[in-house]
């Protein structure tokens, strides 16, 4: 059974007014338990309004959210528990930090769950472990920390109430390229620890081919695609059009395709264009 | 050519307290900068890239050694508008740069400042707006703009002040692909049309690749300062410092570390089509 599912799902901003704005049309969606996706559009392309429908931040204009097959609106009291099992990080979470140690910034969400004391310390120390933080900076003042560990403190206080989906909007803005690539696979070990659902928003497509199993691409309100990653860059032309950023490496390999060297495979990292490559010089040496 | 911009031995360290010791940032920069060059300055988190570009204009001062804007020390108290007159700066937060709620107020901010007359205030602001090409939304809320919007104000309201050159932090650090685009060409026209010396601190390394001169830092150094054809050819250097190359430049070194004759100086998408061709 699908996770999370969504059936016709519209939202309007501003509706009946002069700035009347469809920002989700008619999407229809379903992402599997475990699945890591890589979610990507641009700027009003609506995916920040669809995925804030996911815990129930927004309620659809028209259509349905449903988790686990329920639909997440069917008793608008029990919103809260949604927003428990569907954890979003929103983009720049560091600002959001306000406890006085890391422990207690991290312990805020499994609390507010009513879980107890060995239970919240068990989460805290394993995303704190997950995500690597240290166990002596536990009793730091966060504020005394670095930019990029504020920001995993920020992502572990999330993951600690150990929602069934993840979502994080942007986890790698502003970072340089060792502390994006940290970031990233400190959520693919959570990932396998949990083995829970797990969306990430991302610009980069390059970011994207090296983490998810399957990409969802908005645009223009509507859903674009939904599909395994290298289905989805085996459309890089297409992606292309709709003002994305298609990796360089996989804009050389369309271009040698143009010039009549098809090697016949969607090429979206360098480690697989170098083996792809390699491999088909051998065989002509063999030859 | 002219220098704008002269560093000298330049030292600078966080003042401590009672409790944590002194912390040099700084340790020692001698750069120096040609009027109308566009140069990336690179180097990771902490490597002091933002200290440096926070002394071009006197946001910081030298703990020990000097730093020269078009002849001015910047220690130079009394000199202080003339220099940030000459260094304008864009940083990396768009929504933190804007004062007015109308576009057109907010370039001319500064030049209210500065008392300069109505008319040419107007022709300035004017001007401005067009070269960064937002002239259409003069009349608009600044928050109704997107980020690559804001940012184009922000630049529009430093070419207000007819700067001899812009230091931009990280400008595209919170855009889109697509406010990244506009920036960029924005920032790449100013430095072709207008011959205002550019310098832009960023984390990619494609905008790096379309600069004229990349200056890498690590631990407060200055460790490599060429081309970007030059600088990139040092994969190896590059990465052990936390930074990427470009994905072609990369998958060039690769196919050099496995035997293949490709050049070591790879840094477009076209000279990585045509080496691959080569090589079939």
């Amino acid at each position: 059974m699908a996770i999370l599912e969504t059936q016709e799902l519209t939202y309007t901003y501003s509706q009946g007014s002069p700035f009347e704005k469809t920002a989700v049309d008619h999407v229809n969606l379903k992402i599997e338990e475990g699945e890591m996706v890589g979610v990507m559009g641009h700027t009003g392309s609506g995916k920040s309004t669809l995925i804030q429908h996911f815990n129930g931040l927004l309620k659809p204009t028209s259509g349905k959210v449903l988790l686990e097959g329920r639909d997440i609106w069917e008793n608008k009291d029990k919103i809260r528990d949604v927003r428990f099992q569907v954890g979003l990080v929103f983009q720049y979470p560091e600002y959001q930090i306000f406890e006085e140690t890391v422990y207690k910034d991290i312990a805020f969400g499994p609390k507010n769950m009513g879980l107890d004391e060995a239970e919240i310390k068990r989460r805290v120390l394993e995303t704190a472990h997950d995500i690597g933080l240290k166990e002596e900076l536990l009793d730091r003042s966060p504020f005394e920390l670095s930019g990029g560990q504020k920001r995993r403190v920020a992502i572990a206080g999330v993951m600690a109430m150990e929602p069934k989906v993840l979502i994080l909007d942007e986890p790698t803005a502003g970072l340089d390229p060792a502390g994006r690539d940290k970031i990233i696979s400190h959520i693919k070990t959570y990932h396998e620890r949990t083995k829970n659902t797990i969306l990430i928003v991302s610009h980069s497509m390059e970011d994207i081919a090296g983490f998810a199993d399957k990409i969802l691409v908005m645009s223009k309100a509507k859903l674009f695609c939904y599909d395994e990653t290298k289905k989805v860059f085996a459309r890089s032309e297409e992606i292309s059009e709709i003002g994305l950023d298609v990796p360089q490496i996989t804009k050389v390999f369309m271009e040698l395709k143009k010039q009549g060297l098809d090697f016949g495979k969607e090429v979206y990292t360098v480690g697989y264009a170098k083996d792809l490559l390699i491999r088909q010089l051998k065989g002509r040496e063999v030859r | 050519m002219e220098n704008i911009i002269e560093i000298e031995d330049l030292h600078f360290s966080y003042k401590g307290d009672s409790e944590t010791p002194d912390v040099e940032v700084l340790k020692g920069i001698d750069l120096t900068i040609k009027k109308g060059e566009f140069v990336a300055v690179l180097g990771h988190n902490g490597s002091g890239k933002s200290t440096l570009a926070k002394h071009i204009n006197a946001i910081l001062l030298p703990t020990k050694g000097k730093v020269l804007v078009d002849g001015i020390d910047t220690a130079d108290e009394d000199k202080l508008f003339q220099l940030r007159q000459k260094a304008g700066m864009v940083f990396q937060n768009p929504d933190n740069q804007i004062v007015s709620s109308i576009v057109e107020e907010d370039v001319a901010f500064a030049l209210e400042n500065l008392g300069v007359p109505y008319e040419e205030m107007r022709r300035r602001v004017d001007e401005s707006l067009k070269a960064v090409n937002m002239y259409d939304y003069r009349l608009h809320s600044p928050s109704q703009l997107s980020g690559g919007q804001k940012q184009r104000i922000a630049i529009a309201g430093v070419i207000a002040m007819q700067p001899e050159c812009i230091i931009l932090d990280e400008p595209t650090a919170m855009l889109d692909p697509q406010g990244r685009k506009e920036v960029m060409s924005t920032i790449m026209r100013m430095n072709r049309e207008q011959g205002i010396t550019i310098v832009l601190i960023t984390h990619y390394m494609d905008e790096a690749a379309k600069c004229g001169r990349v200056v890498v830092m690590d631990k407060g150094r200055v460790v490599l300062d060429d081309t970007p054809r030059k600088v990139f050819s040092h994969v190896e250097q590059v990465k052990e410092i936390g930074l990427d190359v470009p994905q072609v430049t990369e998958l060039a070194w690769e196919l050099r570390r496995a035997g293949y004759d490709v050049p070591d100086d790879i840094i477009t998408e076209e000279e990585c089509v045509e080496a691959i061709k080569k090589l079939f």
